[in-house]
């Protein structure tokens, strides 16, 4: 067996939970820490880990071939990378306990099924560059030695630290996935044992009979050879009936013992389900005892219904086993006399031993955690903190936010969940990871009301009194072997490599010169997109913005593309610590690298003693350990302005489209928005890069966003579907309020827009016809061109009042720098933010509505409100119709969720302003 | 008196709109056909109806639909709002006739049909209600008198073939109605056992065409219009006219005068008018002529003031609604110095006046640059939302305006900004009413 040389384990509880006080530090829902690994290089990950993606990985221990990978998740196999599934598989499960014990315990007449816990432990592979939480758990298998097989499952990541922070959550989950797993198996392992019972009944009556005919022939032949081997056969048959039918009694009487894990908390309704269906067969096969003629038989069954009193079981009482025999329409088979645990036996599958629909179950729980978990340490703090955030606004959140369940405060109470049936619909599915960074640990408590405690007896958690059996099972705790071997194990990881990503970082240079609202051609990122789509519908976790795919075929069609600004000094590829999931890239410049290591804090956990990336050197752009910037927050600062022109004003008139205009009712890129679907987070990051484009491309991008937050309906209008639905799909960012489905939203429409359609949708993507119709259509428009801007996509023309403010100079400036669709995403976000906090205290204030004394009219309150706009706020005349606009959606919708629905029509407010005619000059 | 003018310039207005209140709409929904009637039930509801047969009540405040009154098979011809008292508070009822030969008795309040007449001989036209009288007419083929039991009380053949086409009051409980080119006065008499019997005491023959509209001005005058232009002012107690009008549009084709008014009726053809007691504003064709009763004399008017027919227009604020979709709202202003000038000169000769041929009428004399109007129809803004004629509107305490179409929906307008305020209080109210968010 190999050593696991790299077994780690927790540590005591108030090694890694106790936060230590920070006198600067801010509230813990604004208080950043821009470099989660403030004692090490953050950039310097696992580059050399062989997997890109974290992923789950379920392995056997099995009896005939040794450890084996079954099944990982997401079931891909890029996911594993170069990544060996096999010797890893090895490795975590070289560190089980080989806990099962086999045989027949001192006293004990029968064999014995081992209760044992479930077993988590971390370990670490510093050649592989992975870390991985293993969880360890034990099925039943009729045919299996000991009746026991061996798995694990396996969160295995690349960073180590995301696993011993989110250690507890993932031993929740993978708990009730082991849970969910173990019920399932109970209902298998039962029903394998009915089967057998009826053979092995089957079997002996035969046996009887033959016997039987043997006496009756004669005495002549009562010591043949034949006679004996037939009376050991019937012997043997009977003990193992007795033997089974125990096993059967072990199994349900599985459900009294006391559970020492804190998380292996089941269903209820599993186990009462599964408890009774034990009972129901317990019951049918303590009574079939009874045909039994003979006089040893009988003697023997009161012994072991005896013994089944001794033990506190229930007595069944006899009667009806009817209903039970009507049920089993199962043919029982003669089993040989010798059943034999050979190699060449088929082992089942772990989806065999356990109810498939619990498999399933299990599977998808798994898919789940995989999904919740995805992004890195600080993408998941982020993450975290905004939705800490968001749940503080909820007045405002509709706006622009992800709409935040109402079933979050539920979140918080970790409840039991079954993940097969019974309360799925009805418990909400994930349990938001409490993201620990650092010594922090956000909201733990809030999460989970009574944190178990953490010893290193939690790690192992071993059953060792089993229905009261205490002194047979020592041997079943395996904890004395792990604690020694995690002791052995301080092994230095290996050094990190620094050398990496540099074409990487040189072709994302070049990505936007190619911006362009048209599709990329990449089939693979077409396909990825497709995913998107077919993912869309109420998934919760999406949370993952730019997948791995996306960035890769990016980054491979750039490097086609030619090598223009190749030059770039600073392109600093990152897969952690930069607010953004794993695998993205940064575009930074050399100014806004801010490697402030905080004052070294004494890393909490210190299973591992030393971080190795901070041991490798540096690049020489930039340098560790100078705190090159007092004010932590001016790393949040956005990269703008540090950049000459060179690259971005080249993208304006690249930006050549009609292209490809292929367009069809079925553009799959182009339908993220719409009816049908939940707008997810991730189309709207992906929304991010076309909103880019669009800032960057046309020059009159503000007085559109402005048309769009000011609450005027904007028009697309253009004869390539395509293009329009992308432009829409692009500008959908800004529409406030645009509900949780995009309803104000609608991308393609070939008819004439009527009022109804003003009053309902914010944006239209609009059919330019050429035909009757369409000068019917252009009819409607001039008609209704008071209250719409129009953006014509094909003259790339926009008719709309003038904008003059400089509240959007931020966001739609089209010379900026930002890079990313995903970065401008978050700084679009993080300015529509500020702006919904502007309108929550302009529609809160009392005193800008109501009159402060008695001798107020209410032109003083108006003035009062204007000063407040202008002065205050610095506000123009459009920016302040911008905050007004929000603050009239707040206030419509307090009131409208506060009362309920009614059927009244929705409101459609406007002004009479005159509207100019912007041209696009290349 | 004849009158004859000439358009002013095409007539647009910008999308700038400083004067234009309604900055707000909501668009109602529920007929499934051409909406041509409403009516004010109290200050926050109305009632709507139509060619389907529905009558919809609506919150004026929400835009929600209160009320769906179903009960007639065929179109609405006619209704009205009938206020009885019970005790202490007075209860506003809905009273609607409909080309099913019925008439029917609504409550607002619940929706419920408390009465019912059908199997009438014809299909009302008209309703009228006598508040002092307690009873209604109702005017078609006959006139019926009910009382407010829906009780027949008397009954009268008209000699017209299209019968009455409107009712109005008036003073020493006699009523008018117009029939065809005619307008019938007739007087009502309770008798002492409170029966009700109707006579007839005067036929006024005096316009030349159908009467489009028939109005009370004030106490002492009604006005009356007809489908030739002819617009007559009558003495409401001695039913002799007063004054009398003949509206034809002018081309303003210098020298030459073609009379349009001649050729097509339709262009001056009085399809509505509305009064405040002093003036009377006249739809004619696709213009508006504003008259002052007072001065017997035109105050203002715009020939193309709407790109087709008006149909509906109020004098509370001069608004006007049109065949073309839009309602316009407009100023009365002083003429500019300027403008009188040209005007003046353009208009000069351009006046006609003829004695009228039937009965004694006060027609004062005067120079045509006197008679031309002082005054000019500016157009202030206009509501832009029916892809449909806009049949009617009414206004709610200037806080609202609801207009109806033939696209089937009405509109809600509202001050926006007023609306804002409104629910900005609304909110700190349910904020403090929570006691916090």
């Amino acid at each position: 067996m190999i050593g696991a040389s790299d077994v780690v384990a927790l540590t005591k509880e108030d090694e890694y939970s106790q936060a230590i006080p920070d006198p600067w530090a801010l509230p813990e829902e604004f208080s950043i820490p821009l470099h989660p690994l403030a004692d090490s290089n953050p950039w310097a990950k696992t580059a050399y880990a062989k997997f890109t993606k974290d992923f789950i990985l379920i392995s056997e221990f099995s009896e005939q071939v040794g450890p084996q990978p079954l099944l990982t998740i997401p079931d891909n196999p890029k996911v594993c990378g170069t990544f060996d599934l096999n010797y890893f598989s090895l490795r975590i499960m070289s560190v089980d306990y080989q806990a099962s014990f086999v045989g027949h315990p001192p006293g004990s007449g029968y064999p014995r099924l081992s209760f044992v816990e479930d077993s988590r432990v971390v370990l670490g592979d510093s050649k592989e560059g992975a870390f991985a939480y293993v969880h360890h758990l034990t099925l039943y298998d009729l045919e299996a030695r000991g009746f026991v097989r061996p798995f694990c499952m396996a969160y295995v990541a690349t960073e180590e630290k995301k696993i011993m922070l989110q250690f507890q959550e993932l031993s929740l989950r993978f708990s009730q996935a082991s849970e969910c797993l173990k019920a399932g198996n109970r209902r298998a392992f039962a029903k394998e044992l009915q089967r057998k019972l009826r053979d092995l009944e089957y079997t002996h009556s035969v046996l009887q009979r033959e016997e039987g005919l043997q006496r009756e022939a004669g005495p002549q032949c009562i010591y043949s050879a034949h006679t004996v081997e037939k009376a050991n056969e019937l012997a043997n048959v009977e003990k193992s009936i007795f033997e089974h039918r125990d096993l059967l009694r072990q199994i349900s009487s599985y459900h009294h013992r006391p559970r020492r894990d804190p998380h292996a908390a089941a269903c209820n309704k599993c186990v009462t389900e599964c408890w009774s269906e034990c009972e129901e067969l317990l019951e049918r096969y303590a009574k079939l005892a009874s045909p039994f003629c003979f006089n040893e038989e009988e003697r023997r069954t009161e012994e072991g219904q005896h013994q089944f009193d001794e033990e506190g079981v229930e007595r069944l009482d006899e009667g009806d086993d009817t209903s039970v025999k009507r049920r089993l329409s199962y043919t029982p088979q003669l089993i040989k006399a010798k059943s034999t645990k050979c190699f060449d036996k088929r082992l089942k599958t772990l989806q065999e031993l356990c109810d498939s629909t619990f498999y399933e179950a299990t599977v998808e729980l798994l898919k789940e955690t995989e999904r919740s978990f995805r992004g890195d340490l600080c993408y998941m703090h982020t993450r975290r903190l905004e939705k800490s955030l968001c749940r503080k606004q909820r007045v405002t959140n509709f706006l622009f936010e992800e709409e935040v369940g109402d079933d979050d405060e539920e979140k918080e109470t970790l409840r039991p969940f079954c993940a097969v049936n019974h309360t799925r619909d009805t418990f909400p599915l994930s349990n938001p990871p409490p993201i620990v960074l650092g010594t922090e640990l956000l909201e733990f408590d809030q999460l989970e009301p009574s944190p178990p405690p953490v010893r290193s007896s939690t790690v192992r958690h071993t059953q060792d009194s089993e229905l009261g059996l205490v002194e047979s099972h020592f041997e079943s705790s395996p904890s004395d072997q792990t604690l020694e071997t995690q002791e052995s194990s301080e092994e230095t990881k290996g050094s990190f490599s620094s050398d990496k990503s540099g074409t990487c970082a040189a072709a994302e240079a070049q990505h936007d010169n190619s911006s362009d609202l048209t599709p990329d051609p990449d089939p693979e990122r077409e396909s990825s997109s497709e995913e998107v789509e077919t993912t869309a519908g109420g998934e919760e976790g999406d949370q993952t913005p730019v997948s791995f795919l996306d960035v890769m075929c990016e980054l491979e069609a750039l490097q086609e593309n030619g090598s223009e600004g190749q030059t770039q000094p600073l392109l600093l590829p990152i897969d952690t610590a930069c607010c953004i999931p794993q695998e993205g890239f940064l575009y930074e410049s050399e100014a806004q690298i801010c490697l402030t290591p905080k004052s070294p804090q004494p890393c909490q956990i210190s299973v591992v003693n030393q971080e190795p990336q901070s041991l490798f050197p540096l690049p020489d752009d930039y340098t560790m350990g100078t705190p090159c910037l007092q004010n932590p927050a001016a790393g949040l600062e956005l990269p703008v302005g540090s950049l000459g022109d060179g690259v971005s004003h080249t993208s304006a008139e690249d930006g050549s489209d009609c292209t490809i205009s292929t367009s069809t009712g079925s553009d799959s890129t182009a339908l993220s928005l719409g009816y049908g679907g939940v707008v997810t987070l991730r189309q709207r990051k992906k929304a991010g890069h076309g909103a880019l484009r669009f800032v960057r491309q046309y020059p009159f991008a503000m007085q559109a966003l402005w048309c769009l937050l000011s609450g005027r309906t904007l028009v697309v209008l253009g004869a390539d579907e395509g293009r329009v639905r992308r432009l829409v799909s692009a500008l959908a960012l800004f529409v406030p309020g645009p509900g949780k489905y995009g309803e104000k939203v609608q991308a393609w429409l070939s008819c004439s827009i009527t009022l109804t359609d003003l009053q309902r949708w914010k944006l239209i993507g609009l059919q330019r016809v050429a035909s009757p119709v369409g000068s019917n259509m252009l009819y409607s428009l001039s008609r209704y061109s008071r209250y719409i801007s129009v953006l014509d996509a094909d003259q790339r023309t926009l008719r709309c009042p003038p904008y003059r403010g400089h509240l959007l100079t931020n966001i739609a400036d089209h010379r900026t720098f930002i890079r990313r669709g995903a970065t401008y995403f978050l700084h679009v976000q993080s300015t529509l933010c500020h702006l919904a906090a502007r309108a929550f205290l302009f529609t809160f204030t009392h005193h800008l509505h109501l009159p402060v004394c008695s001798t107020e009219g209410p032109e003083v309150v108006e003035g009062r409100r204007r000063c407040f706009l202008q002065k205050q706020l610095e506000l123009g005349e459009e920016d302040s119709q911008i905050l007004l606009y929000l603050s009239q959606l707040i206030t419509q919708h307090y009131l409208h969720t506060s009362t309920g629905h009614t059927d009244a029509a929705p409101l459609f407010s406007f002004k009479y302003s005159t509207s100019l005619l912007y041209k696009h000059r290349p | 008196h004849r009158m004859r003018f000439h358009q002013s310039p095409v007539l647009l207005i910008g999308e700038e709109q400083p004067k234009n209140r309604f900055t707000e709409l909501q668009v109602l929904k529920g007929h499934f056909d051409i909406v041509r009637f409403l009516v004010q039930i109290d200050d926050f509801r109305c009632a709507s109806a139509g060619d389907d047969a529905l009558v919809l009540i609506w919150s004026v405040e929400t835009g929600e639909r209160l009320q769906e009154l179903r009960g007639h098979t065929q179109q609405i011809t006619a209704i009205t709002t009938f206020s009885s008292t019970n005790g202490v508070a007075a209860h506003a009822s809905l009273i609607t006739a409909s080309s099913d030969r019925s008439l029917s008795l609504w409550d607002p309040d619940t929706g419920n049909r408390v009465q019912t007449i059908s199997d009438l001989q014809s299909s009302v036209k008209c309703l009228l209600v006598l508040e002092r009288q307690c009873v209604w007419i109702s005017g078609g083929e006959e006139l019926c008198v009910w009382s407010k039991d829906f009780q027949l009380q008397s009954q009268r053949q008209t000699h017209s073939d299209n019968g009455i086409t409107a009712l109005i009051e008036l003073p020493k409980n006699c009523i008018a109605a117009a029939m065809d080119k005619d307008i019938m006065i007739y007087r009502l008499t309770v008798s002492t056992d409170s029966s009700v019997s109707v006579a007839e005491i005067r036929c006024l023959s005096n316009h030349q065409d159908q009467i489009r509209s028939l109005i009370t001005v004030n106490d002492g005058l009604f006005a009356s219009g007809s489908h030739a232009g002819e617009l007559v002012v009558w003495d409401a107690v001695e039913w002799n006219m007063v004054a009398r009008e003949r509206i034809l549009w002018e081309e303003p084709q210098a020298g030459t005068e073609i009379r349009l008014g001649a050729a097509q009726p339709s262009e001056v053809s009085i399809q509505h008018l509305s009064t405040n007691g002093k003036l009377i504003v006249a739809a004619v064709g696709g213009g508006l002529y504003v008259y002052n009763v007072l001065t017997r004399s035109v105050l203002a008017y715009r020939k193309q003031a709407h790109d087709s027919n008006v149909l509906h227009t109020s004098l509370l604020d001069v608004m006007s609604c049109s065949e073309d979709g839009s309602v316009r709202m407009w100023e009365i202003q002083e003429q500019p110095l300027m403008a009188e000038a040209t005007s003046a000169g353009l208009f000069g000769g351009m006046w006609s006046f003829g004695r009228s041929n039937k009965s004694s009428v006060h027609v004062s004399k005067k120079t045509p640059p006197d008679s031309a109007p002082v005054r000019t129809l500016e157009l202030t803004g206009d509501l832009i939302g029916h892809s449909g004629a806009v049949q009617m509107f009414i206004s709610f305490n200037e806080s609202a305006l609801v207009t109806c179409s033939t696209d089937h929906l009405l509109i809600l307008w509202k001050d926006g900004q007023r609306e804002s305020q409104r629910r900005s209080l609304a909110l700190l109210h349910k904020l403090e009413e929570k006691g916090g968010l």
